[in-house]
């Protein structure tokens, strides 16, 4: 019969209509309230829509996800050196970095004028940045991370763009907020690397 | 394809070298250069020699055309990549040389038409003149453009360093922002004596000019005088899937000649890729096919590790596989959906095919950190494992935090929710008489002209030629999985989208064969190759492909013993597609060739390059 094949795919549509709905009678008004009814609009399962009510919910996004590289500091709270930055100014992330949006000036220490370990100056232009999370994976030093944050529009991008040291540096404990188990896992790493180093040294 | 000539005996196909020395004696010579293969071929008997090696030898694919410059050894050598189609394994090379000053040798349109726009790139970019070419104009960039890029010795305006990494980044590195390098008005660099007010632009005129010959015979007129109109459709066009332009001349609403125009998204892809590092290029394959961009690290992966060396690991094979046949559901998906579009079925059949790819993003969000630009694929492996679960923890307010178990996830995508959405779509759309009636019998293309124009993928296979590189010249850990290679054999676009039905499908099927092997597999290792952020790769020349979603994508990459390639060429499936694009469009309707167009299923960032 002519138009049986569009009275078929009209099945679909209305298939999809009512599965919306009986996925919201369902859950009630939890579907949109709470994680858990979050959790299971977005997951496999879901059959209706699944739209998220941005701005108004977000999706968290996952620990891996990468957007504009930020630097690691010491927390306010360290005992010893708060604040102070993990970069060592080796020049690795600029090195690798594909299209070379990483600007470091080395450190020099005021009296002997030679090279010190820390970045004097560090810039990253966020208009070139890629986030391809290169500079992140290849940093001897858990320096550089990237970051979650992705709503980072301005009205300026003549003055706004170019991201310095103090506004790409954000302290550990963010780090291990937004990434915790890539945190930890780096933190045992470094624990382990340190130990077998002062191995070496009392043998 | 013609059958071989009685003179030809199977013991002289068996070493073509051999053969070809014997018919064109003095004309062929083997590339002696270490790490180079294929032969040189003189090139006053170059097209004697391509026919004798279609013909004869059964080379029917003109797969690739690649142009590098010899700037020390002062030629240009053109290296043809050809494939059988027939019989698959991998392709044969043959080489032209043509010196710097003459820059000139024979078109081979005439062998294989799938050279016209391969060709037209080569005088483009490196600024190789073919004779006989019958529309020899710029392609990707446009008529004003002074010089040729891809020339070693071109350099642009505010031209930086030859390689990466620039010096001026580390360890005195002074910021500046890009516009200031390179502010607008100044970044553009135009012949000598040449004013913008005193330019004509004479590609358009030689453009139109070429569409009011009629093509062949061309379609029977009317009785009704009618004058020949040309018409611009685009570029800025919702139906053209990006920034292309169609320029068709029509007899009353027949198209009689279509000529695309293309490169608005033009960045000189290959250039950068020669100034990149080879690990740099990785992220920058992402953005070729943006749809596709685990296919294209896979393709580019696999280049570079052959000329390696490189071992990959098994886990790592399996991440892979997984990976691209998702990509490959979901850009057919996707592809169906927006074909749809162009069809006037506005926008709920592609947000079904999306809701679908959503899932999959998520998977690829929560292993390579991104939903498009995955950047996921290393020499020698993946970046990273399979993470425990998908989602993150809630930071900002507003975020909403969930944990779904990943194998789980992947369970339930492929054995539950892609099949229910592959026969929800059969029942929504394949039936549909509305469907049928705008995609049955338009824009067919025969499978020998499918051949000669070079289309793969989805194109070559629904016209009736089952030429599939997963299994035509295999490479990851397909030989492992038990799958067909769709074919459909009308060659019309209706065709070419049960076709697209028929590889999610199959897709399917290798997915269902992969998940026990992933969940054998896990905890292993899943990057064999050192951690390197830069090493040299043996010098050499490899022509790598894969199968993506598209057709074939091949990186053809020439490497001097340093750690950025010499010459970096793409071969991107959606621009030689298009070649066909006219063929396909005569004596139909301007509707139809909205619908033509989306049955290809171009890309316009891999078109343009």
């Amino acid at each position: 019969m002519y138009g049986l094949g569009i009275l078929k795919g009209l099945g679909v549509t209305l298939k999809h209509f009512i599965n919306t709905y009986v996925d919201d009678l369902k859950w009630g008004v939890k579907r949109y309230t709470t994680d858990a009814g979050f959790a299971a609009r977005q997951s496999t399962s879901t059959r209706g829509i699944f739209t998220v009510q941005y701005p108004e919910e977000k999706i968290a996004p996952p620990e891996r996800f990468r957007y504009i590289p930020f630097l690691v500091v010491n927390d306010p709270d360290h005992p010893e050196a708060p604040g102070e930055i993990w970069c060592t100014s080796c020049g690795i992330c600029a090195k690798v970095c594909p299209p070379q949006c990483i600007w470091i000036m080395r450190g020099t220490d005021p009296t002997t004028g030679r090279p010190i370990p820390q970045p004097q100056e560090f810039y990253i232009d966020v208009d070139i940045c890629m986030n391809c999370g290169f500079c992140a994976e290849f940093c001897p030093f858990d320096a550089i991370k990237m970051d979650h944050d992705y709503e980072i529009a301005s009205y300026d991008r003549t003055t706004a763009h170019i991201f310095d040291k103090a506004r790409l540096s954000k302290p550990l404990s963010y780090w291990q907020t937004i990434a915790p188990t890539r945190a930890e896992e780096e933190r045992l790493a470094r624990e382990a690397k340190e130990a077998a180093k002062s191995a070496r040294q009392k043998s | 394809m013609a059958e071989p000539t009685s003179q030809t005996t199977a013991a002289q196909i068996g070493d073509p070298l051999a053969y070809l020395n014997e018919k064109f004696p003095g004309a062929v010579e083997p590339d002696t250069r270490p790490g180079y293969q294929g032969i040189v071929v003189d090139r006053d008997k170059l097209v004697e020699v391509a026919t004798a090696i279609r013909d004869d030898l059964g080379y029917d694919l003109l797969a690739n055309l690649g142009y590098v410059d010899y700037l020390q050894d002062g030629f240009f050598e053109v290296s043809y990549h050809v494939s059988s189609t027939t019989r698959g394994g991998p392709p044969f090379n043959f080489k032209a040389r043509t010196p710097r000053d003459v820059a000139t040798l024979p078109s081979l349109t005439g062998v294989w038409p799938g050279a016209d726009f391969q060709e037209r790139e080569a005088w483009d970019l490196m600024g190789i003149h073919f004779t006989g070419h019958p529309d020899l104009r710029r392609i990707l960039l446009w008529e004003g453009f002074a010089g040729h890029p891809l020339r070693k010795d071109w350099r642009e305006p505010f031209y930086e360093e030859e390689q990466k990494p620039f010096k001026s980044r580390w360890p005195e590195g002074r910021v500046e922002r890009a516009e200031m390098r390179v502010p607008y008005g100044m970044n553009v660099q135009y012949p000598p004596g040449f004013t913008l007010e005193g330019w004509t632009p004479e590609g358009e005129e030689a453009l139109y000019a070429g569409l009011t010959t009629p093509l062949g015979a061309g379609p029977e007129m009317d009785q009704i005088k009618t004058d020949q109109l040309i018409v611009n459709l685009g570029p800025q066009h919702p139906s053209t899937h990006g920034v292309f332009r169609m320029v068709v001349t029509l007899d009353g609403e027949t198209i009689t000649r279509l000529k695309p125009v293309f490169g608005y998204l033009h960045r000189n892809h290959e250039q950068i890729g020669e100034r990149n590092t080879y690990l740099q290029n990785m992220p920058y394959t992402d953005r070729l096919d943006y749809f596709c961009s685990m296919a294209n690290n896979l393709a580019y992966a696999i280049t570079v590790e052959k000329m390696l060396g490189q071992e990959v690991t098994e886990r790592a094979e399996y991440l892979r596989v997984l990976m691209v046949e998702l990509t490959r559901i979901l850009n057919h998906m996707a592809a169906i959906g927006f074909l749809l579009n162009d069809l006037g079925a506005f926008f709920t059949p592609v947000l079904y095919a999306l809701a679908e790819r959503e899932l999959i993003l998520d998977l690829f969000e929560a292993t390579a950190g991104s939903r498009m630009m995955c950047n996921y694929m290393r020499f020698g492996g993946v970046a990273y494992d399979l993470p425990p679960y998908i989602g993150g923890p809630a930071v900002k307010p507003g975020d909403r935090a969930r944990q779904l178990d990943t194998m789980k996830f992947i369970r339930d995508l492929v054995y539950e929710r892609l099949p229910r959405a592959y026969e929800e779509m059969h029942t929504y759309l394949t039936e549909n008489e509305v469907l049928v009636t705008r995609l049955k019998g338009v824009g067919v293309l025969p499978p020998d002209r499918a051949v000669a124009y070079s289309t793969t993928g989805p194109v070559l296979r629904a016209s009736g030629v089952p030429y599939d590189l997963r299994r035509a010249d295999p490479y990851s850990v397909y030989n492992e999985f038990d799958f067909d290679v769709a074919v459909r054999y009308n060659g019309d676009a209706y065709d070419r989208y049960l076709l697209r039905m028929d590889e999610i499908e199959q897709s399917l099927r290798i997915l269902q064969q992969l998940v026990p092997r992933l969940e054998e597999t896990a905890g292993q290792n899943y990057w064999a190759g050192k951690r390197a952020y830069t090493f040299r790769v043996p010098p050499g020349e490899h022509y790598g492909h894969a199968e993506n979603p598209k057709g074939e994508l091949g990186f053809h990459i020439v490497s001097d013993g340093s750690a950025n390639p010499y010459r970096y060429h793409i071969r991107s499936p959606s621009f030689i597609n298009l070649t066909a694009l006219e063929e396909m469009c005569i004596g139909h309707k301007v509707a139809d060739i909205i619908v033509i167009l989306g049955s290809i299923d171009i890309v316009l960032g891999e078109v343009d390059r």
